[in-house]
């Protein structure tokens, strides 16, 4: 448990940690769901090649495009491409950092998938069974080319009555799984050499342009979670405000309308102030039917003088103005 | 039980979180209840059709709307939906953005027991044995079957110990078409599900993006209001006398709320 609580905090450290822990999150995802999924090859001749290459590519394009959504910074990357320069300038460099290290996590998840089918073979035996040479293989060699085929798209089904006892299925198999692994294992070769060679040649590369586009993608990155977290402090700050408003101008109406209690003298004037002026059942139920039939204006700068109801309508707080698009937040009155 | 209580507190550290919690249990939920359901096709000819595509449509809308039941949010966004205008506009984008984030989180648990029914392969293959293409896979020309007669041996296609048509179509030939076209479904499914949720939220940027800061920083303040109201009083500071007045009327305005409730119904019997 305590492990499982320090690789949680070292994730959650920066963005980047959590975007790698997403990362490899998704391409464990990936191999799990290729276990649990029951590969069951139709053994018909065209849709052998369809089964097959379908489940080895579509699920790879899923995963990429989960790996896109799940991956905050491609928002961020987004917004900062299309948003209009205002007063701060644009720097292509940075978006393109940020989407090459988007893509290539991204790519991970798909790039597992695809390796682990290729090793396990199931899916390409099932795809080409029906286009391997009969001529190889004893017990399909005489027959006519039909039915070659017909039994060749059979092979990958151990439990068909034509296959049952057919030696030379395994052979079929045995060539295909071979032909398979050596496939996967040659692609996982050629992309750790790849990543190796990247990771290598990278600083003998620009390495001062590199650093200034990582420090502002972060930059960025930053900025839009804190600009987040403002905005909600913000409007805590304002909704308590606005209903310090909405007590104040209740005691005012109340006064005004004298729904207070005669008895309510001087004395209790210390807790009138805890309670500002709502001192009864009454006053508390006409509170409560105030707050929904008319909620407060946003705006907490007005008098607290009330107009009788229904006749006031606070202008829209929200009401965009036009050719208000700065990168800057509007400034709000509170 | 520490195992939960962490996933717990993380999950309550912001409400986005804790939807996003909610989302999540519920599509394990699905695939949990999917993989405990104890499929039983019926294998009649009518019975099928009705049987499999039951199974396979109808739980997903439950658990459409069981997850707007579990959303906190809903009857906030009722209540600023039906309030009456009063001193407050009302902004139609902003219920728009809290109903759309809503369904968007309510429609995962659902997609999930879509595809695990469709990769799984079982409600397709009940749902459409007596459809499958005879002609090709198996043979019908010695055999004299009337259709009706056809139609109930393939509809036994399912359930093997009493699968009788062996001369007419092989049972495992017809399983496998069957769980092959499903599978195929299912992973189409899949991809265009994503695809929908990656167009959703990349175009969103491209083109509305001030509107949906605005929407989004109004659908959380009315989330928060009343909650900030009730719950959550803000941090006294000592030398202002007003916050801590706050908190402890609106711990009393909550006492009041109770009782004035209870004798309101009182009143009205």
């Amino acid at each position: 448990m305590d492990r499982f609580r320090t690789i949680f905090q070292y994730f959650q450290s920066n963005s980047e940690s959590v975007m790698n822990g997403i990362c490899g999150l998704l391409a464990l995802v990936s191999v799990k769901m290729y276990t649990c999924f029951d590969f069951s090859c139709p053994c018909l001749p065209w849709y052998n090649m369809a089964y097959g290459l379908g489940i080895m590519f579509v699920p790879p394009v899923a995963l990429f495009l989960c790996g896109l959504i799940l991956n905050r910074q491609s928002l961020v990357m987004l917004e900062e491409w299309r948003r209009p320069q205002g007063r701060r300038k644009k720097d292509l460099a940075v978006i393109r950092y940020m989407c090459s290290s988007i893509m290539q996590r991204a790519m991970v998840a798909p790039v597992v998938w695809i390796i682990v089918t290729l090793l396990d073979g199931k899916c390409l035996t099932c795809a080409f069974s029906s286009s391997v040479d009969p001529e190889k293989f004893v017990g399909f060699a005489n027959t006519s080319l039909v039915q070659v085929q017909q039994l060749l798209a059979k092979v990958p089904c151990k439990d068909d009555e034509f296959m049952r006892n057919n030696t030379s299925r395994k052979a079929v198999i045995r060539y295909l799984h071979c032909w398979s692994q050596a496939l996967g294992w040659s692609i996982l070769l050629i992309l750790i050499i790849a990543a190796f060679l990247v990771r290598w040649l990278r600083p003998c590369v620009n390495q001062a342009t590199l650093l200034q586009a990582r420090h502002w993608s972060n930059y960025i990155d930053i900025e839009q979670k804190i600009f987040e977290e403002t905005c909600c402090e913000h409007s805590r700050l304002f909704a308590h405000k606005c209903i310090l408003h909405f007590f104040k101008s209740m005691r005012e109406e109340i006064k005004l309308h004298s729904f207070s209690s005669p008895e309510a003298g001087e004395g209790a004037e210390g807790e009138e102030d805890l309670l500002r002026g709502i001192t009864d059942q009454d006053q508390v139920n006409k509170l409560l039917k105030m707050w929904y039939y008319e909620k407060p204006p946003l705006d907490v700068c007005r008098a607290t003088q009330r107009h009788p109801l229904g006749q006031e309508k606070s202008p829209l707080p929200w009401a965009d103005s036009p050719g208000t698009h700065s990168k800057f937040p509007q400034h709000i009155s509170v | 039980m520490d195992k939960f209580r962490m996933i717990f507190q993380f999950l309550q550290s912001n409400q986005e979180s804790f939807m996003n919690g909610i989302c999540g249990i519920m599509a394990l939920a699905s695939a949990q209840i999917y993989s405990a359901f104890d499929f039983n096709c019926p294998c009649l000819p009518s019975y099928n059709l009705v049987y499999g595509l039951g199974v396979l449509l109808v739980p997903p809308f439950i658990l459409f709307l069981l997850g707007f039941v579990l959303n906190n949010n809903v009857s906030m966004l009722a209540e600023e939906w039906r309030r009456p205008q009063g001193q407050r506009g009302k902004d139609p984008a902003v219920l728009r953005y809290m109903f759309c984030s809503m369904a968007q989180r309510a429609m995962i648990a659902p997609v999930v027991w879509v595809s695990v029914t469709l990769l799984d392969g079982k409600c397709i293959t009940c749902a459409f044995c007596t459809s499958v293409p005879v002609e090709t896979l198996g043979n019908t020309s010695h055999l004299g079957l009337s259709q009706g007669e056809m139609k109930q041996v393939l509809a036994r296609i399912p359930c093997k110990e009493i699968y009788n048509g062996q001369e007419l179509i092989a049972n495992e030939v017809a399983i496998r078409y069957l769980r092959c076209i499903s599978q195929a479904l299912g992973w189409c499914f899949v991809l265009l599900m994503t695809m929908l949720a990656f167009l959703v939220r990349s175009l969103r940027p491209c083109f509305t993006q001030a509107a949906f800061l605005k929407s989004r920083y109004w659908s959380h303040y009315i989330d928060i209001e009343p909650l900030h109201a009730a719950r959550n009083p803000p941090q006294p500071e000592p030398e202002q006398k007003p916050h801590k007045e706050l908190r402890r009327l609106q711990n009393w305005f909550q006492q009041l709320f109770k009782l004035g409730r209870s004798s309101s119904v009182r009143q009205r019997r």
